[in-house]
């Protein structure tokens, strides 16, 4: 085993070329692995040496969160917070305050587990993974990252080098909520993202919602923002938002929760989003 | 392959050799000899092998011990000076906050680092801030009301 920390994302993206390259952000995922036996990686590459990566930047247009900035580093960052709660809802709620200090929002996308929290929260948002490889670096919206549990449409040597979010336009708020049967220190049986934005009479005028650990991969129901879209987000909205989420659903049954339950649940979890989404669009 | 890892751990520059998937929880104890940050679950779960790297608190066993290269390390050995406690240690003696031990010095350095970033934490926020340590003795209500304790008689004092 080798251990790499390139200085450049070009070099970084040639080590990961190598067979049996893994990167190294936050590692609470990969050492875990590691010590398990499920991985035995030939080159680990840390990527936190490369200059920007450890940095959130702020542009007229965007924030940009290098893949090593730690989820502590999300919640001190105000502009970005203010910008966009529900992603930094999803994030604070990885693991205790140690993990918070290593793991990172790009780590918790490459991971591509089900329940991951910060995803849908990021999907919610329109993030948009940067995406850098052997042949050059092309940008897609974070939820076609993970196609499956553990598995990425990355290509061998390509590493997301950064998330990209939009700047909000006026009167939007965002949220996320995952149901847990412990308060904290624990995973997501079913979890929704939500931002939407809103005219000034308080009509809903674009929403997306996306759906998390109640299918393989994040599910982004059309007919859920299409039930608050046009909507002042009343309680007739709120039903066929619910209906929607929970339709549009394909959990399996596992320890953490049945089929049955997180179907109901994810609707339930939608409307409360919804709900503190709203609030704070409205600047609550 | 070893590898040549140059740091600094408690103020003083360090240097070591470690293999490339050595955590630096087992470089501080076993090529170190600063047996005082723990191991007890080795995954990130318990909070045992608290340390700080460069101002974050982190599990020592989910860091490479190869990421240490030009960091500063802070651990449990770099609190007392000496024979003299700092307060936060004196208040779990007197709260008896503490009963085998192993989870102390990740409480410790936890708490420290807490009451550097807080000195008038709420009961709930040290309750958040310390959910990633865990304790099998104590009930944690003890740890609890010696770090509040401890803030109390800090913030007195930074102010007498
Ligand atoms: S030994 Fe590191 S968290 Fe348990
Ligand atoms: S005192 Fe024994 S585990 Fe905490």
């Amino acid at each position: 085993m080798r251990f790499e920390s390139p200085s450049t994302v070009a070099a970084a993206a040639a080590l990961l070329a190598e067979p049996g390259a893994r990167a190294l952000a936050g590692g609470s995922d990969l050492l875990v692995q590691m010590k398990s036996g499920m991985v035995q990686p030939a080159v680990i590459v840390d990527l936190k040496r490369i200059a920007g990566l450890g940095e959130i930047r702020e542009t007229p247009d965007a924030f940009i969160i290098g893949a090593a900035v730690p989820g502590a580093a999300l919640r001190e960052a105000k502009a970005l917070r203010k910008a966009w709660p529900g992603l930094v809802d999803g994030s604070k709620l990885i693991g205790s305050t140690q993990i918070q200090g290593r793991a990172t929002v790009a780590g918790n996308l490459c991971n591509a587990s089900p329940a991951a929290d910060s995803v849908p929260a990021m999907a919610a948002c329109g993030a948009m993974a940067v995406v850098t490889g052997p042949n050059g670096s092309r940008t897609v919206p974070v939820e076609d990252i993970p196609v499956g549990p553990g598995r990425t449409s990355l290509a061998k040597g390509e590493l997301v080098e950064a998330i990209r979010l939009p700047k909000p336009p006026p009167r939007t708020g965002s949220a996320y909520l995952r149901f847990t049967p412990r308060t904290e220190m624990d995973i997501a049986v079913a979890s929704v993202g939500i931002a939407l934005s809103l005219d000034a009479d308080g009509t809903v005028t674009a929403a997306k919602v996306v759906l998390g650990a109640v299918g393989p991969k994040v599910i982004i129901p059309e007919a859920a923002a299409r039930a608050l879209i046009g909507t002042r987000a009343d309680a007739a909205a709120l039903d066929a938002l619910a209906a929607a989420c929970s339709a549009a659903a394909t959990p399996i049954d596992d320890k953490r929760g049945t089929k049955e339950f997180r179907i109901r649940v994810v609707g339930v979890l939608a409307r409360r989003a919804a709900e503190k989404a709203i609030e704070r669009a409205k600047g609550k | 392959m070893a590898l040549h890892v140059k740091t600094n751990v408690n103020g003083d520059a360090a240097e070591f050799l470690c293999e490339p998937d050595e955590t630096l929880l087992d470089a501080l104890r076993d090529r170190l000899g600063l047996t005082g940050t723990k191991e007890g679950c080795g995954t990130g779960d318990c909070g045992a092998c608290s340390v700080i790297l460069d101002g974050r608190l982190v599990c020592s066993c989910l860091v490479l011990a190869a990421e240490a290269e030009g960091r500063s390390v802070r651990t449990i050995e770099g609190m007392a000076k000496g024979d003299e406690l700092t307060t936060l240690q004196r208040k779990f003696l007197e709260h008896a906050a503490l009963q085998c031990g192993v989870c102390t010095p990740g409480f410790l350095v936890a708490a420290e680092e807490l009451l550097r970033r807080n000195d008038n934490p709420t009961e709930e926020q040290v309750r958040y801030w310390l959910a990633g340590n865990l304790c099998r003795c104590t009930g944690y209500d003890k740890i609890v009301r010696a770090v509040l304790d401890a803030a109390k008689d800090m913030r007195e004092h930074a102010h007498a």
